[in-house]
């Protein structure tokens, strides 16, 4: 719901006529009327504070006639207006009616040269080998309005901690930092992870982290982007290279749903060869999106793009071993095993591959009669095709009368921007009800918390349709999601797998169905899917079939599988894979399938390439090419083609265009689409780009387009209705679930060094109780016994781990495709095993 | 003054004791507000007694409590008694002499103000007396002062100490209600003002200690009364501290209005040795100075006089600094303490007054130039009117007003050096 339209407010600043609502800062009306205020510690989307006082302006106010309540007018029948005595800061002073401003006079100009010779006097001036050089808002704006020239003649400015860790991966200059406050009141406002603070006063006055391990949060790198000064760098990029060096690509993130927007930052480095490296991820502003930020992972994990281990030229199988060879050689060895198998192949795709690569995949199989399912335990994906958000949907537009379920997902870890997201909206007014049955970050916003068994949610959802028949301790949740406004779904897989996700998106679109909450904007349901594009996957009719890989192989003589590692994930599946007699794999790295391959060919990673991924709003949005690609890999959809030719099939593309338009062509959600129309962007507020760094940081301003968002079925008219839904979680004395962790150890993480402290070794969670009852203790190993196999896990308790379950983080454990019963090895030999390891 | 009003331990021994403090009219006043006028009239009451804030400020008092917004609740009171300001001690002796009277205070406010909750925030060195207002709180309950229900009437009341952890800032309003929510004492921009948006965000009054203890005379004997007392703008009785050159230092209740003569050689008894004074600071460190001419002297002590003559009253601590007084040095040592209390948060106090004490310390150090004299000025004229909270002005009223009255105590060192230079003992880390 957008904010009620509030008057306008008449004012004139530097003999500009403006108008702005009302409840606007004087520094944000200027800056609409194209007036430059210069500013350190206001920022658009933080409280101000008005501490720096660079802002200050000259304000005068209509005379008010004490004894009319009427303005005082002069001779020419103008009103009078009364300046006060001293310059006002305009980051903290709304508009008013009938106001003059004075922004650039002789006091003001003063005023501001004022203040950077003060901050000047204990900065370090470093500037040459200061990482913010050149993007810098105390340098650009001390050259625009400060001294040349310093007057103090003292030799001891500061002598401060140069290099100060808060935490492993944001480094304080404690010299540079000019006190304005940005970071913390980013982690306060914003983040919601109040770590780091103030410590001390005066000149002496720092930031500092309290928590353990430091600076513990996962939006910490947005500090640094509004970081006036080069006070806070990045572990990633601090003496990495001078902004000025680097070339900017526009990119959309590739580890989850929300579809960040972000420009990477290559350079040609000496270290490797000469060879393009992305230095830094920074965000790119998209309001519908991400807004100015993104998280952690986001920013810091890139580095396997560019890593030694990629696959760079193609691999083929001779005896026991995989020996390079050319792209002919492997083009004709994939054509001798695909043409005999005739329909008897399968496709396995993954969910990290873009729109043109799923596609052009499933038209190279199907097209041979074979068939493709998508390794994904999270099912769903039709429903949010059919009453998934309607088009016109902003988070940023949900507040009061708004409700937001989060039905079993851990919002912050599994989609951290929609947790930030989520957040403003609970500010703004909107209902958030939390259904999960554990305890997560989210329940902090929550107006209800359902707390339920494990299993439970496609159960309790259903229970929520109808806020007359609810039970009792239900009815307030179900009535304000049924009298909201506008509601949104958000549907995750925690603790569940392909049949719980499935009973679950069940519930939540009957409860939408029931309630009315679909087919218009900022209503509908939403999947917390695993990666960036399971909603891509899913519409282009890529999906997963919730049937064991060794039912599916029965019968195939061939097996193709790109961006997916199923033996990786569990290591009893070798066989499995090799059962057709023919394997293919596609893919960044050697993975453990690969190795299992009789051809093996190199793919390229999302950011060599053009391509577009579709966001769990499913909104359809492109990235292009950042670094040149890494040896001979090509990507998958070129592979996918040239097979296509090997096997003599018309597939003529010679540009991922011309994949998109036959995409588009073939799948109604996407009719209308082009690459043109994907790359169309807008004016947002605030105004970001060079010129804004002070006032917005350095987020980059969007001019490669914010995408477009897909309506769903309902909206096309097709005909919805409630469905049974039929759901049981396995029951045993102990129960192993599955969860999702931000920082995991899948492939794309484990290559970066950065993010490489923050990742958990393989784990399981237990309840303090049951570690006590299963004399399993934390941090020690512990041995696992599911499905018939002993995996040795480090013990993690945790209280909002409910009893008798045992959480095992996806992709840094063992796989769990879903809820099973476990046990656990308590006997002294799981010690004496640990004993031995240390 | 025949009778103390504020001072009142000084005619009545052992007042600081319950049954003492109730045999001599204790808690008459709360009676009388409770039982027989209702909160407006209180304020009403005070309004008219011209009561004004003994803080600093001057703020009419009764004023100040009107300005709560009207149905918003609940509201708190908070008592500043964060008596920090170098020269000033008169807090602490009402404090701790003759505690149930500022206590009763306390109460009557709260009514006035429809408060229930009561904190005093005191600095932390104040940890005795923290802990002897604990014991009296206690005491002020257990007699049926405090709690649920207060006589019947519909006000209930609890009071709370804390202590602050050693920051003149938090004498600030602002300031001392972040660090009483548990921040770091930092002050707020304002507006919003305390009374619409004060602690955890709520409608709040924040009163001196004084202040407060001028309340049960106001209600129990009139306004009208009160108002023969000290000057019509400036009226009822006020402790004066009295510090610096002078034989006889200490707190000196007096009615608004005396002369700075009557309080320095009256009551305090001169200079020592018969030295004539050369300046005197009537608000403690954050004084603009005043040329001690005999004008001067007999000047009377009311915020209108002390205004006009371009320094102001503030919370009446009189320092008297003799003729042997070198003003740099005095700009020096203020400046210090500024620079020292400076929170950091807002640009031009937080560098500026470090640039102030580093130039002072260069000019005591006999190595400075004119124009080191000259930037002095600049810097402390270009901390002027940029300020986030009152802190960054006081720094530089002294160093003003002593480069303006007596320049020549800083040309004296650019020709030779000082005789202090030696014992000018850098701070700055």
């Amino acid at each position: 719901m957008p904010e009620p339209t509030r008057p306008d407010v008449h004012l004139t600043i530097d003999g500009k006529a403006v108008s702005v609502p009302a409840g606007k800062l004087i520094v944000e009306a200027a800056k609409r009327a194209g007036i430059d205020i210069p500013v350190f510690c206001y920022h658009p989307r933080l409280e101000s504070v008005g501490m720096c006082r660079m802002c200050l302006v000259e304000i005068g106010r209509p005379q008010i006639d004490r004894a009319t309540g009427k303005v005082v007018v002069d001779a020419q029948g103008q009103p009078q207006i009364a300046f006060g005595p001293k310059l006002e800061t305009s980051c903290t002073t709304p508009v008013s009616e009938g106001m003059v401003v004075r922004a650039s006079s002789e006091k003001v100009r003063a005023a501001r040269h004022d203040i950077l010779e003060f901050l000047l006097t204990s900065h370090p001036l470093d500037c040459p080998v200061c990482d913010k050089g050149g993007e810098c808002p105390l340098q650009n704006q001390t050259l625009e309005y400060g001294p040349g020239l310093s007057r103090f003649i003292f030799t001891d400015k500061q002598r401060l901690g140069k290099h100060v860790p808060l935490g492993e991966l944001i480094w304080l200059d404690q010299e540079r930092c000019i006190q304005c406050g940005r970071c913390i009141r980013f982690q306060t406002d914003v983040a919601d992870d109040p770590v780091i603070g103030f410590y001390q006063r005066g000149r002496k006055l720092q930031i500092a982290t309290f928590s353990e391990p430091g600076f513990d949060s996962k939006f910490s790198g947005n500090t640094t982007d509004i970081c006036p000064v080069g006070a806070l760098t990045t572990a990633d990029f601090r003496f990495g290279a001078r902004p000025w060096e680097m070339r900017s690509s526009a990119s959309v993130c590739s580890h989850c749903p929300v579809g960040c927007n972000t420009v990477l930052h290559t350079r040609r480095e000496a270290a490797t060869g000469g060879r393009m490296e992305i230095k830094r991820v920074l965000p790119r502003q998209n309001n519908l999106v991400n807004d100015l930020w993104i998280c952690d992972k986001g920013r810091f994990g890139y580095a396997y793009v560019t890593h030694r281990e990629r696959l760079t030229q193609p691999l083929v199988r001779q005896g026991d071993r995989l020996m390079p060879a050319t792209w002919e050689q492997a083009l004709e060895r994939v054509r001798e095993g695909m043409m005999p198998a005739g329909s008897h192949i399968l496709g396995l795709l993954g969910d990290r591959l873009s729109n043109e690569d799923l596609f052009a995949l499933r038209m190279l199989i199907t097209a041979r009669g074979g068939g493709v399912t998508l390794d994904s335990t999270m099912a769903g994906g039709d429903l949010t095709a059919l009453l998934g958000v309607g088009v016109g949907t902003n988070l940023a537009d949900l507040g009061k009368g708004s409700a937001v379920l989060l039905a079993a997902t851990d919002l912050e870890e599994e989609a951290p921007i929609w947790w930030l997201r989520a957040r403003q909206a609970a500010l703004r007014g909107a209902v958030v009800i939390t259904v999960n049955a554990r305890a997560t970050k989210a329940d902090r916003i929550a107006r209800h918390v359902v707390r339920i068994g494990v299993g439970e949610a496609p159960a309790s959802l259903e229970d929520l349709r109808d806020p007359a028949h609810a039970p009792a301790h239900l009815q307030d949740a179900a009535r304000a999601f049924a009298e909201a406004e506008n509601a949104i779904v958000f549907f995750g897989a925690d603790g569940l797998g392909f049949e719980g996700t499935q009973a679950l998106a069940q519930a939540a679109a009957n409860l939408l169905i029931d309630t009315r909450h679909y087919g218009r904007a900022n209503n509908g349901l939403i999947g917390v899917w695993p990666r960036a594009n399971t909603q891509g996957a899913w519409d282009l009719g890529v999906r997963p079939s919730g049937r064991p890989l060794a039912e599916l192989i029965a019968g195939q003589q061939a097996l193709f599988v790109a961006g997916a590692d199923p033996v990786g994930d569990s290591p009893a599946l070798a066989p499995v894979v090799r059962a057709p007699g023919f394997l293919v794999v596609q893919d960044l790295f050697l993975s453990e399938t690969a190795r299992l391959a009789d051809v093996v060919l190199p793919a390229q990673s999302f950011a060599e390439r053009e391509g577009t991924f579709t966001s769990g709003e499913r909104r359809v949005q492109r990235f292009y090419p950042a670094v040149p690609p890494m040896g001979q890999s090509k990507p998958d959809w070129q592979i996918a083609g040239e097979i296509g030719r090997a096997l003599g099939r018309d597939m003529p593309w010679l540009s991922v265009a011309q994949v998109f338009a036959a995409l588009a062509a073939a799948v109604p959600a996407y009719a209308g689409l082009n690459y043109a129309a994907l790359a169309r962007a807008e004016a947002q507020w605030p105004p970001t780009g060079s010129s804004n760094y002070p006032f917005s940081g350095t987020a980059a301003r969007n001019d490669q387009g914010v995408g477009v968002q897909v309506p769903s079925a309902a909206e096309g008219g097709t005909p919805v209705s409630p469905r049974e839904v039929r759901y049981q979680a396995p029951r045993a004395e102990w129960v192993a679930i599955p969860i999702t962790r931000l920082y995991d150890r899948g492939t794309l993480l484990l290559h970066s060094s950065t993010l490489a402290p923050r990742l958990p070794a393989p784990s399981v969670i237990l309840h303090p109780l049951d570690a006590e009852k299963l004399g399993a203790v934390p941090s020690h190993a512990a041995t696992l016994v599911l499905n018939g196999l002993e995996v040795e896990l480090t013990v993690v308790t945790d209280e909002a781990t409910p009893r008798g379950v045992m959480l095992l983080p996806r992709s840094a454990s063992v796989h769990l495709a879903a809820p099973t019963p476990v046990d656990l090895l308590t006997a002294p030999a799981a010690d004496e095993r640990a004993a031995l390891k240390r | 003054m025949s009778e103390h009003i504020l001072l009142r331990h000084r005619d009545v021994a052992d007042i600081d004791k319950l049954e003492v403090y109730l045999a001599h009219g204790g808690f008459e006043a709360l009676r009388k507000a409770l039982t027989a006028q209702t909160p407006a009239q209180v304020l009403e009451e005070v309004k008219a007694s011209g009561l004004r804030g003994r803080g600093g400020a001057g703020f009419p008092t009764g004023v100040k409590w009107s300005f709560l917004p009207k149905d918003v609740f609940p509201r708190y009171l908070v008592v500043n008694a964060d008596e920090s300001e170098p020269g000033t001690f008169k807090d602490r002796e009402l404090m701790e002499r003759n505690p149930f009277q500022f206590l009763e205070g306390i109460a009557l406010a709260a009514y006035a103000a429809q408060a229930e909750r009561a904190y005093i925030y005191c600095r932390g060195e104040f940890w005795d007396l923290a802990r002897d207002l604990d014991r009296h709180i206690a005491q002020m309950g257990d007699a049926g002062w405090l709690g649920a229900r207060l006589q019947g009437s519909t006000f209930s009341l609890e009071i709370y100490t804390h202590l602050g952890a050693g920051a003149y800032i938090c004498g600030e309003e602002t300031a001392l209600l972040e660090s009483l929510e548990g921040k770091i004492g930092q002050p707020r921009i304002r507006p919003p003002f305390p009374a619409t948006y004060g602690l955890f965000g709520k409608p709040t009054v924040i009163n001196n200690v004084e202040t407060l203890t001028n309340l049960p005379p106001i209600i129990a004997r009139g306004a009208a009364w009160y108002r023969t007392i000290g000057t019509p703008k400036s009226s009822g009785p006020k402790v004066f501290s009295l510090s610096g050159h002078v034989n006889r230092p200490g707190n000196y209740e007096l009615p608004l209005g005396t002369t700075f003569r009557t309080l320095i050689y009256d009551l305090g008894g001169g200079l020592p040795g018969g030295r004539k004074p050369k300046a005197i600071m009537p608000a403690g460190a954050s004084s603009t100075l005043l040329r001690a001419t005999e004008a001067v002297l007999d000047m009377p002590m009311d915020y209108e006089s002390v205004a006009a003559a371009g320094s102001m009253l503030g919370s009446a601590s009189v320092i008297v600094l003799d003729e042997t007084v070198d003003m740099s040095w005095l700009a020096l040592k203020t400046s210090r303490f500024f620079k020292h209390e400076s929170c950091g948060k807002c640009t031009p106090c937080r560098e500026g007054t470090y640039w102030m004490l580093r130039l002072l310390e260069h000019i005591q150090s006999g190595e400075a130039t004119a124009e080191d004299v000259h930037l002095l000025g600049q810097v402390a004229g270009q901390i002027q009117n940029k300020c986030l909270c009152p802190l960054g002005e006081f720094a530089i009223g002294p160093v003003q007003s002593s480069l303006a009255l007596f320049a020549e105590d800083f040309q004296l060192h650019i020709s030779q050096p000082s005789p202090r230079a030696a014992a000018v003992v850098s701070e700055h880390a």
